[in-house]
């Protein structure tokens, strides 16, 4: 599906006479591309060369200052700035915890739903209505209040006679709500996974039934590989999305990170100092670690993939 | 291990004609027999169970509403879902809860930019995306893997350098930085998503039309568009939706009141003290949230479809 479907578009023939059809299109093709060029190009190719070459600079929007300093920048975010290496750690924390917490919430709810019959569709969009909300201010703050000293999560707790706690404001649980507000949106996910369901054949259960095999051993043996791509392709989305978290932080703790930086994700830490500190040269050098970071954990993840992603086409070759 | 069932490969969707039933397959018929049986009592407590957790997922949006109507004294003494006491006085304090400007402003402020960036992107993707799809150009294949490559690329690596950028046009605290990128198709997601549809759109259409005489030109105009509609629909309804929602770049590039969107709006009420009037502050969320909610209701079928053919994120 989504993964499969990357793929370049088909390729034209190498005969003279496709190849002279390809350049009397040509022009046309271009003209329609143009706007991309441009866009890519002026706002994203240019850009990102011109944000490395600050890196090396000590530019700050408010300075005078704009002189070659070499590396120093990636030397002092490596060995001389805390607060960087907490970011990471923050940020690493979250994404690890949170990101497999939310795709088992997706395929479990995904699986209790696979069943076609009325009012499924209802559901199916119930539940991803938070990943169309999830993002925003308004529900970051209401999910602050909610977990508040006088929130509503420590009136539930009271119920149960359990005592609460100031959530958001205790450095030890201000990163569990915000992974929780991470994982409440499964609907995204949860969507994706049901479309995957829907692919594995009937007969493959319906065969393990008759081999004895029990529930268990039917998720274990035909589920999870048949699902394997579709797993794969939302761990990388996910932790890719996870990484860049930003909106939810920044409101639940002010705009602060805190408390004492418990929940000081490396977005955060970038757009404070490139648009509080305006050190726009130390916020270009951040951008590009997170990036070089961000492109070793894709390669990473794919060629981890390659152990237990199974792609039921390459099957019997 | 797991019986030779499971390692034989699945079997292809149209395969002949039936075989005569063998023992195998009637064991495989009683199994579902009693399959279906076990199965019926277990749909009942699967649907408790469904109700059970999507009760405690849509609590939090429940219980904004809730408190949205309760009166400032009872917000604290009562954290329950269901108002004690009507008080639909939150809606209008809310309004005009900030000194200088209302909400109605962050309003029209964030309908223009949303507005504005469904026209953009619905324009210049369609067009890049018809490239893409059915024209043959040079180079094609590489500008089509580098559009694929920026899918993944985080926004972060952006933001410093298009600030300066924008910074230097003079566009800051203007909406011009939020929708002029959108003119010039930087949301990759849609044009993948675009040519995925139109590789649906029979090519046999673009040869009649060509056979007419229509010219590349011709054929985007009165082929590709006319039927593209699905597309740009599902396009039009994610990019008012992420950009209503969108915080970063709106609190990046527009610095005074009189600019300000819905979600900078609503971060300025929760800094000047919003945390002590929660009920007007919420009823100012419930009221940002309302039109995503019924975008919701009205496409929650091609929603979910457009998830499924890209992956993309809600």
């Amino acid at each position: 599906m989504a993964v499969s479907a990357a793929v370049g578009p088909g390729r034209a023939g190498s005969t003279g006479k496709a190849r002279r059809a390809r350049w009397r299109e040509g022009p046309a093709g271009y003209v329609f591309l143009s706007p991309f060029l441009l866009g890519f190009m002026g706002i994203t190719a240019i850009p990102m060369l011109y944000s490395l070459y600050l890196s090396f600079t000590n530019y700050e929007l408010l300075g005078q200052t704009y002189d070659w300093v070499g590396l120093r920048n990636y030397r002092d975010l490596f060995t001389n700035d805390p607060q960087f290496w907490h970011a990471v750690q923050v940020t690493v924390l979250f994404a690890f915890v949170a990101v497999p917490l939310k795709l088992a919430a997706a395929l479990g709810v995904a699986m209790l739903l696979n069943r076609e019959r009325r009012g499924t569709g209802v559901l199916r969009g119930l539940f991803y209505l938070p990943s169309l909300i999830g993002g925003s201010v308004a529900v970051a703050i209401i999910w602050r209040a909610m977990f508040d000293r006088t929130g509503a999560f420590n009136s539930l707790l009271a119920v149960f006679g359990v005592e609460g706690k100031p959530w958001v404001n205790d450095p030890d649980w201000a990163l569990e709500t915000l992974m929780l507000l991470a994982i409440w949106q499964f609907g995204a996910p949860m969507v994706i996974f049901l479309a995957g369901l829907k692919q594995v054949p009937t007969e493959l259960y319906e065969a393990a039934a008759v081999d004895g095999a029990g529930p268990w051993r039917r998720f274990r043996n035909i589920t999870l590989p048949m699902l394997s791509p579709v797993i794969f392709f939302n761990l990388v989305l996910e932790t890719i999305n996870g990484f860049q978290g930003f909106t939810s932080a920044f409101v639940l703790s002010d705009g602060t990170g805190g408390p004492t930086d418990s929940t000081l994700m490396y977005s955060l830490r970038l757009y404070d100092q490139a648009f509080t500190e305006y050190k726009m040269a130390y916020a270009s050098a951040m951008a590009w670690v997170f990036l070089l970071a961000i492109g070793l954990l894709t390669v990473l993840l794919f060629s981890t993939g390659r152990l237990w992603v199974h792609y039921a086409d390459e099957e019997g070759a | 291990m797991a019986g030779q069932a499971l390692s034989s490969p699945p079997a292809p969707a149209e395969a002949g004609p039936p075989p005569r039933r063998t023992v195998r397959e009637q064991a495989i018929a009683h199994a579902r027999r009693r399959r279906r049986r076990a199965a019926a009592v277990r749909s009942v407590v699967r649907l408790v169970v469904i109700l059970a957790i999507l009760a405690v997922v849509l609590y939090p949006a429940l219980w904004m509403v809730g408190t949205s109507f309760k009166a400032p004294d009872e917000v604290n003494s009562n954290r329950g879902l269901i108002p004690e006491q009507f008080w639909p006085a939150n809606y209008p304090d809310g309004w005009t809860a900030l000194p200088s400007v209302t909400f109605g402003r962050f309003f029209v402020n964030s309908a223009v930019i949303a507005l504005a960036t469904v026209v953009a992107n619905c324009f210049s993707c369609l067009v890049a995306a018809y490239a893409f799809a059915r024209l043959r150009f040079p180079l094609r294949g590489m500008w089509f893997a580098i559009m694929i490559a920026t899918l993944l690329l985080p926004s972060h690596v952006l933001l410093v350098p298009q600030y300066v950028l924008f910074n230097y046009f003079g566009w800051i605290n203007t909406p011009l930085p939020l929708i002029v990128p959108k003119l010039l198709a930087t949301e990759a997601f849609f044009i993948f998503l675009m040519v995925q549809f139109m590789r649906g759109i029979p090519r046999e259409l673009d040869e009649a039309a060509k056979i007419d005489g229509c010219s590349a030109y011709g054929i985007f105009w009165h082929v590709i568009l006319p039927l593209s509609r699905p597309a740009l629909v599902t396009t039009a309804i994610f990019s008012f939706i992420w950009t209503w929602n969108d915080f970063l770049t709106q609190l990046v590039y527009l610095s005074g009141v009189e600019n300000y969107t819905i979600p900078v709006g609503l971060r300025m009420f929760q800094d000047s003290g919003g945390e002590n009037q929660i009920g007007p502050m919420f009823a100012m969320a419930v009221l940002s949230l309302l039109p995503v909610f019924l975008f919701f209701v009205a496409f929650q079928r091609l929603l979910v479809q457009g998830i499924n053919t890209t992956g993309l994120k809600g």
